[in-house]
């Protein structure tokens, strides 16, 4: 990516300013850190009344002030400058090498200072430092903005999807007030089991966001000890068994007699968790679960298939983004709060492990995860 | 009254069932859909007197896309559109100037959370 910033070069010695020009004219800076390259247009200026002139016109993104000037001088500038807030920044040139001016130009504002006679060299030098400081102060503004901008997109998700069950129980409470069901014992029963389901996903959303929320801010207590995966596994498969049963769903697990690696019981649970109660919830009525687990010296390798509803290729880009829910006809009964596989990805990624899927549509999914035995120390991830 | 056939659109199966409910008990046939490929395909075939469409299925503009599929297919049959887009957005909104009807294929657009009244009485003053 290659950026143009814009330089003003006020100086009133006609050779000063050819200099400059040229000095900057074919000057390009990469910056490695902020992954760009930046070129240089120069606009010049005589005297300080027009240099100011220039900036409301241009708003140059660095000004080359030359201190001694005929009419007002580069101090006066500089302060005239500060006054208006410009987002200018300057690079003050003097031929006294006094600490007492350098203190004073620093003191209204100015960035940087460069004393004549100087070389090229220590020109571009000067204006290189320049574009660093503005862009790396640019990029950082640019990124909390993009980060304040995904926080209030995930808030307004939330609330909808905070909403919806609500919406969903008042209505079902409002018939039952009006008295609106009759004698049918059955719709009451419908009314209830329905409000019961909705509140359950409600709850399960709020607990799924507590979660994601101190993944992300790092303060979820982690107790890092040797624990055998076959052992969370087989209490997983325990705990979705109800759910399955009810729709005929066979469970099954293909598991070694030991799978030891170094993690937080609560987070495999978590991971196993989710990815059990996806591959139940969308299968198919009588369709079947299998959980392997295998093992070597470096990693495990965790695979939930189901044999349900599948997804296309295009699915499956989006799937593990916060609050993405696959909506088609086929998943419109099932509930879900949209946090399980961005929860699963996240406490993935804090060990440097992968989780992928493989799926088809109408066929089923594959999820894999792969966890390293030595769980490697990852920084906590930003909220993005 | 001769029984009339509503039909209810929204992608949350409780919401269809409860304006179900209280559509039957006053005395209308409902038939229902939950994304707007299906309503299509129940529009087709049922031929429905009335539509009641939920603004936001799983696009943010689905039921805009669907009130102007059925009103081309039959312009007879009264669109009410249902949105919560104001209380969520802010954006207001409704279908009673002639500009925004040129553009909102519904006859009414009402404000979520409805009260059942409300829709009532605006589906019999549009079915009379």
């Amino acid at each position: 990516m290659a950026e143009t910033l814009t330089v003003l070069v006020c100086d009133d010695e006609p050779g000063m300013r050819k200099g400059a020009e040229r000095a900057l004219r074919r000057y390009t800076a990469e910056f490695a850190d902020l992954q760009t390259t930046v070129e240089f247009a120069v606009t010049l200026a005589e005297s300080g009344e027009q240099a100011l002139e220039r900036v409301n016109v241009e708003a140059p993104d660095i000004l080359l002030l030359d201190y001694k000037l005929p009419g007002i001088s580069g101090l006066e500038v500089q302060e005239k400058l500060a006054e208006r807030s410009a987002q200018t920044l300057t690079v003050m040139i003097s031929a006294y090498s006094s600490l007492q001016t350098v203190i004073t130009a620093t003191k209204r504002g100015a960035f940087d200072f460069l004393v004549k006679p100087f070389t090229p060299e220590e020109l571009r030098a000067a204006v290189r430092r320049a574009a660093h400081h503005l862009l790396s102060h640019r990029q950082a503004l640019r990124l909390a903005e993009e980060r304040k901008q995904i926080r209030f997109e995930f808030i307004r998700v939330l609330g909808h999807e905070l909403k919806a069950p609500l919406a969903a129980v008042e209505g079902y409470l409002r018939l039952l007030e009006r008295r609106a069901l009759g004698d049918d014992i059955r719709k009451y029963e419908t009314v209830i089991s329905r409000s019961l389901v909705r509140l359950e996903g409600m709850r399960k959303l709020i607990f799924d966001l507590l979660d994601l929320t101190r993944i992300e801010a790092g303060t979820k207590q982690r107790n890092l000890e040797q624990v055998d995966l076959c052992a969370v596994v087989a209490a997983a498969v325990e705990t979705i068994l109800p759910e399955a049963n009810k729709r005929g769903i066979s469970v099954r697990s293909d598991l070694p007699a030991r799978a030891v690696l170094k993690a937080d019981r609560s987070e495999l649970e978590i991971i196993l968790n989710n990815l059990l109660s996806n591959a139940v919830k969308y299968n198919r009525d009588s369709g079947s679960v299998t959980v392997t687990v295998r093992a070597d010296d470096a990693q495990v390798r965790i695979a939930v298939a189901d044999t349900g509803i599948g997804m296309s290729a295009a699915e499956v880009s989006k799937l593990f983004g916060e609050f993405v829910r696959i909506k088609n006809e086929k998943t419109v009964s099932i509930l879900g709060s949209g946090l399980g596989l961005s929860i699963v990805k996240k406490l993935v990624t804090l060990y440097g492990g992968s989780v992928t899927v493989h799926s088809e549509p109408d066929a089923g999914s594959t999820f894999t995860v792969i966890l390293p035995r030595e769980a490697v120390a990852a920084p906590a991830p930003g909220p993005n | 009254m001769s029984e009339k056939t509503v039909m209810v659109v929204d992608d949350d199966v409780d919401l269809v069932l409860e304006l179900q409910v209280q559509l039957e008990a006053v005395g209308y046939r409902v038939v229902t859909a939950h994304s707007d490929k299906q309503a299509r395909e129940v529009a087709d075939k049922t031929h429905p007197d009335a539509a009641v469409i939920d603004l936001m299925m799983e696009e943010h503009d689905s039921g805009f896309a669907l009130a102007h599929y059925l009103k081309r297919r039959m312009p007879e049959m009264p669109v009410i559109l249902l949105t919560a887009v104001a209380s969520e957005t802010g954006i207001d909104f409704d279908a009673t100037t002639a500009e925004e009807r040129s553009w909102i294929r519904a006859d009414v657009v009402l404000d979520k959370p409805v009260r059942f009244e409300t829709l009532h009485a605006q589906l019999q003053r549009l079915l009379a």
